[in-house]
């Protein structure tokens, strides 16, 4: 109580107004505080949590800090960072998803590529240590180096270590890795490929000369046999082994082994456990190709590439083929297969494409027949493929850059837009005033048949029909 | 069979398919029977023979045991502390602590601790565990006669054993028992060091070595703050991680003492603070030296020491001064640590200082985020008009010198927590058996570090810095106007009935009601968003001066608004009710 009015007194002081400014007993020459007001509203503020330094969070932070580091490509600064989080090798973090001493692994063999004072040496003596840092990851690391090796082109010390993985026995750990394995003899056999095809090339030359060396002849062939046991593995394995399948069906090939190579392309292919692939198509179609097979089987591979990716360069093949087919359904699926293409911006200036595409707009308007295929085809572009392909700008474009272009494409967008549509209107009167004779036929032809336009826009059907 | 027995301890998830099935390698390791997974954990060999004989474990008087075949000597985890204390008291004295401490205080507070632990210098070491034989300055105290244990202690032993208590059975037990603890632990009682139950005891840990260091400075009354202590132990110019590589090379450190002094963390303040407390309680201490204004640790000593560090005008010293005055948090019964008394709150010099600083400028600036921004331009454009004499304070030239070197200088705090090197160059090891595994790793670990430091670029840590209680340092020689300790305070007081009062009229409060600190843990909560950032930045500073949350500042603050507005604050909501009525 006695304190209160002490308070209460002192207050009134540091007012002033009662005493003289001097007076306030016990203070020399402070003046005693003077208390501002308080606001209207009192806010109640909520908790804050603790923040404690330890090894695990000290190392948490120099790991982002080499994260950010490699990010902008800071390659010392990354390293400086890395020498103080190898401590945490000597640590047990076994129930961490990723272990430190594979973050250690990762971290510095990107920061040994790039670094620009490591050298081939430094980097073979980390990875040999990060070998035997981790046996459940040791195939990994082999394969890892092994591609650093070829990258540097040491293919015999790349081959080496290949042949040395390959002998690792480690108990269950070995065949844990089966798959790390596979793939280590896969590369081995593709060594073995390349240096098949290394011999193959000198015989080859030395042949002409009328000159065949039996010893080399014999080391090829062992080397094929080498090759072919691994390359054959793998590729039964349901996985993506595009360069293995290569290199294998070049091995049967040279050898006239067909059968087999198209057993193995088809498995490739069509097998449903692989998973899809393009490139399997390819190279089956490649093969058929090469093989002069019939028609019916290069359609079908070509088929399913179409199906897969509409935009594959071979459509252009496959439209040709297919639009010279007596057949009506496979003249059908032509004109499907270059529609299809040219949906995709990278066809968008394809003299190629477009002529494929006018050609047979061309060949079907004036047939008469099958206009509506045409009609089916636009329909569902005839909102976008203006904006797209036939703008007022483009026309300006096309006709400035490439005129073959220009042509095909204002063949096109005057059946299919009509002679008023801007970029046949464009093209056409800038053909016209540069007097080419092939435009002016143009413009006649697309006059003559606007109707078709009409019908295909399905303008014409509501008027026409009654 | 056996197996199973093996491995039925331990039952976490696999990290590979999250089953429990575990098998042993022939290793000692855990693998996962599901999916061959192999962990990195080893079986813990728990000798349970041993168990059921530990505590007998007592031992007797006389010189050391003989040495044991890895060339190691039996030692207690006692005298590793007082190794560690020692080490720490040198390197204060290092730093300028008066040899007093080190000699008389720390010594005396260690030996009454050993005292009322029943560690040693008693009568009847304790009966049930541990009796730490020689504290090397003075074995001969320990000499008297060991006592049969008292009749409730023996309640605790099976009959068996009780027997062995014995004078003439302890040597033969004894071999025993060390051998057997030396797969737990290097030192004798390592192992039940930590199993004791210690409830009616204070344990040491590594932290507490801390906490007698600074208890025995307070009891000095050195100029060093608490917080200034656990900066140089981080620093590293007091040792304290790692702090184990000074034992004598006998004193072999496995298994469990691992447990004990190896840390991996950094020390908290709250918690040295604490067991300081504890320990003062637990030493029956009197009532500390007097802190009276012309100490160290009184805040208007530490309030200039942090007004020149956080660059603000010398001018605020007297606004500091006159806040402390006015809530009382100067007297002599207020600052003085009294071990016990459960009325006063006890008090943490450091953080108070920076907290009355913080009130001071809250009380001048408002804070608000808008307020001290229109009084800097007031000055700003007083300093254009006024050629002459000193110039006026502007908040907004200070906020942005001191945030640049702020943000330059805890960035690099940050790099250095995180570049800090943990591991020293002695290894160690939980037990024999990964011994050869730990050394390879270490050998690795250097060799690693020696391949990426010289990528780098950067030459190895420079040698540590000099010791210094200054974290920012600015000085009125620097002709760029970085200094603000001359500026003067005039643009923002107003002459009234004579009186220098602030020009602000208004003040808001951190917080309504303060928390109950013993039950909640703190006076208030705080979170940045709802704070202006003037406040958070003000709050930054001295966190980063004093190496705490600001939170701690934070509850600093509000515990003295509310002192000082206690009456104010009172009306205020005492009307609010009516009004509401």
């Amino acid at each position: 109580m006695d304190s209160f009015l002490e308070e209460e007194e002192d207050e009134e002081a540091a007012v002033g107004r009662k005493r003289s400014p001097a007076a306030p007993a016990g203070s020399t020459l402070q003046p005693p505080l003077h208390l501002p007001f308080l606001p209207v509203l009192l806010h109640q503020p909520a908790s804050s949590h603790e923040n404690k330094v330890n090894f695990k969070k000290s190392k948490e932070a120099c790991l982002s800090y080499i994260q950010d580091a490699m990010l902008q490509k800071q390659w010392k600064r990354a390293a400086e960072f890395l020498t103080f989080y190898v401590e945490s090798l000597e640590k047990d973090y076994s129930r961490e998803p990723i272990s430190p001493s594979e973050m250690i692994w990762r971290i510095g063999t990107e920061i040994l590529c790039h670094h620009s004072h490591s050298s081939m040496k430094e980097f073979n003596c980390f990875v040999e240590q990060m070998k035997t840092l981790g046996v459940k990851r040791y195939l990994k690391v082999c394969l890892e180096h092994v591609f650093h090796l070829l990258c540097n082109g040491q293919i015999d010390e790349a081959y080496q270590n290949l042949s040395l993985a390959e002998s690792w026995r480690f108990g269950e750990q070995t065949a844990l890795q089966d798959k790390e394995m596979k793939l280590i003899q896969a590369y081995r056999g593709l060594l073995d490929y390349y240096s098949w095809s290394k011999q193959k090339n000198v015989l080859l030359e030395r042949g002409l000369d009328g000159f065949a060396d039996l010893s080399v002849e014999q080391e090829m062939h062992s080397c094929f046999r080498k090759a072919a046991v691994n390359l054959k593995e793998i590729i039964k394995i349901p996985g993506v082994w595009d360069l293995f399948v290569k290199c294998y069906v070049d091995l049967l090939e040279f050898y006239g082994d067909h059968n087999e190579a198209r057993q193995v392309l088809n498995e490739y292919a069509y097998n449903s456990k692989f998973p899809a692939n393009p490139n399997a198509h390819v190279y089956l179609y490649q093969f058929l190709k090469r093989q002069g097979e019939s028609k019916k089987s290069v359609i079908s591979a070509l088929k399913i590439l179409h199906d897969i990716v509409p935009s594959h360069e071979l459509m252009i093949d496959f439209n040709t083929m297919l639009q010279k087919s007596k057949k009506r359904k496979k003249r059908r699926l032509g004109l499907e297969v270059i529609f299809a293409a040219l949906d995709y911006a990278g066809w968008k200036e394809n003299v190629k494409a477009w002529s494929c595409l006018a050609r047979q707009v061309k060949q079907i308007v004036i047939s008469e027949k099958h206009l509506d295929w045409i009609k089916q085809e636009w329909n569902s572009r005839k909102d976008w493929w203006p904006a797209f392909h036939f703008s007022r700008y483009l026309a300006k474009r096309n006709w400035q850059e490439n005129k073959n272009l220009s042509y095909e494409k204002a063949l096109v967008a005057g059946i299919l837009l009509g002679k008023d549509g801007k970029y046949f209107k464009y093209v056409s009167h800038q053909g016209c005033k540069a007097q080419v004779k092939r435009f002016r036929i143009l413009k006649k032809f697309v006059n003559r048949r606007n109707p078709v336009y009409l019908r295909i826009s399905g303008l014409s059907d509501s008027s026409v029909q009654p | 069979m056996e197996e199973e027995e093996d491995t039925r301890d331990f039952n976490e998830r696999c990290a590979q398919c999250s089953e429990v099935n575990w098998g042993l390698t022939d290793g000692g390791r855990y693998y996962c029977r599901s999916c061959h997974n192999v962990t990195e954990r080893t079986r813990e060999v728990v000798n349970t023979d041993f168990m059921t004989n530990s505590r007998v474990q007592t031992i007797s008087k006389g010189s050391r045991k003989q040495e044991k075949t890895d060339g190691g000597c039996e030692w207690y985890v006692c005298e590793g502390f007082q190794l560690i204390l020692k080490k720490q008291a040198e390197a204060l004295e290092a730093l300028g602590v008066c040899s007093q401490m080190k000699d008389e205080v720390l010594y005396s507070f260690w030996r009454c601790y050993l005292q009322k632990s029943k560690q040693a210098y008693c009568n009847r070491p304790a009966g049930e565990t541990v009796k730490a034989l020689s504290v090397r300055e003075s074995s001969t105290d320990v000499d008297s006669e060991p006592e049969r244990p008292s009749l409730l202690h023996l309640l605790s032993l099976s009959e068996s054993e009780g027997d062995l208590l014995t004078d003439c059975s302890f040597a033969s037990s004894m071999s025993k028992v060390s051998e057997s603890t030396s797969i737990y632990s290097g030192s004798v009682d390592g192992s039940l060091y930590l199993m004791k139950n210690q409830k009616e005891k204070l344990r040491m840990t590594m932290p507490t070595t801390l906490s007698f260091c600074y208890m025995a400075l307070l009891w000095l009354r050195e100029p060093i703050t608490l917080s200034e202590l656990l900066r140089f132990v981080v620093e590293g110019h007091i040792p304290y991680l790692n702090v184990f590589q000074h034992f004598p090379e006998k004193m072999k450190l496995c298994g469990l003492d691992l447990k004990i002094f190896c840390v991996e963390s950094w020390p908290v303040y709250e918690e040295v603070y604490n067991k300081m407390l504890e320990l003062a309680v637990f030493l029956d201490l009197p009532r500390f030296p007097d802190i009276t204004d012309s100490c160290f640790l009184h805040p208007d000593m530490l309030c200039i020491k942090y007004l020149m560090e956080a660059n603000l005008p010398d001018e605020l010293h007297n606004w500091t001064c006159r806040v402390v005055k006015k809530i009382g948090i100067g007297e002599v019964d207020f600052l003085t640590l009294v071990p016990g008394n459960k009325s006063t709150r006890k008090v943490k010099y450091d953080i108070l200082a920076a907290a009355v600083i913080v009130v001071v400028l809250k009380l001048l600036f408002l804070l608000d985020d808008h307020y001290e921004w229109l009084l800097s331009d007031l000055a700003e454009e007083r300093n254009k008009n006024n050629k002459e004499g000193g110039l006026y304070f502007e908040f907004k030239k200070w906020y942005e010198v001191v945030k640049h070197s702020l943000d330059v200088e805890q960035k690099k705090l940050d790099e250095e927590r995180a570049k800090y090197l943990w591991r020293c160059e002695k290894p160690l090891f939980y037990s024999v058996k990964n011994k050869s595994r730990v050394l390879k790793r270490r050998q690795m670990v250097v060799n690693l570090q020696n391949q990426f430091g010289k990528l780098s670029g950067s030459v190895r840590r420079a040698e540590k810095p000099n010791p210094s209680s200054f974290q920012l340092r600015w000085s009125e020689e620097n002709t760029d106007g970085s200094c603000f300790h001359g500026h003067s305070l005039k643009g923002i007081l107003q002459e009234k009935c004579g009186l220098l009062t602030a020009m602000n009229p208004d003040y808001w409060l951190c917080t309504v009601k303060l928390c109950n600190e013993k039950l909640c843990g703190h006076l208030a909560h705080y979170r940045e968003e709802d704070f202006p950032q003037s406040y958070h930045f003000v709050l930054r500073l001295f966190s980063f001066l004093l190496r705490i949350q600001p939170s701690y500042i934070h509850d600093e603050v509000c515990m003295i608004e509310h002192k000082l507005f206690n009456k104010k604050l009172y009306k205020k909501l005492k009307y609010n009710t009516v009004l509401r009525k």
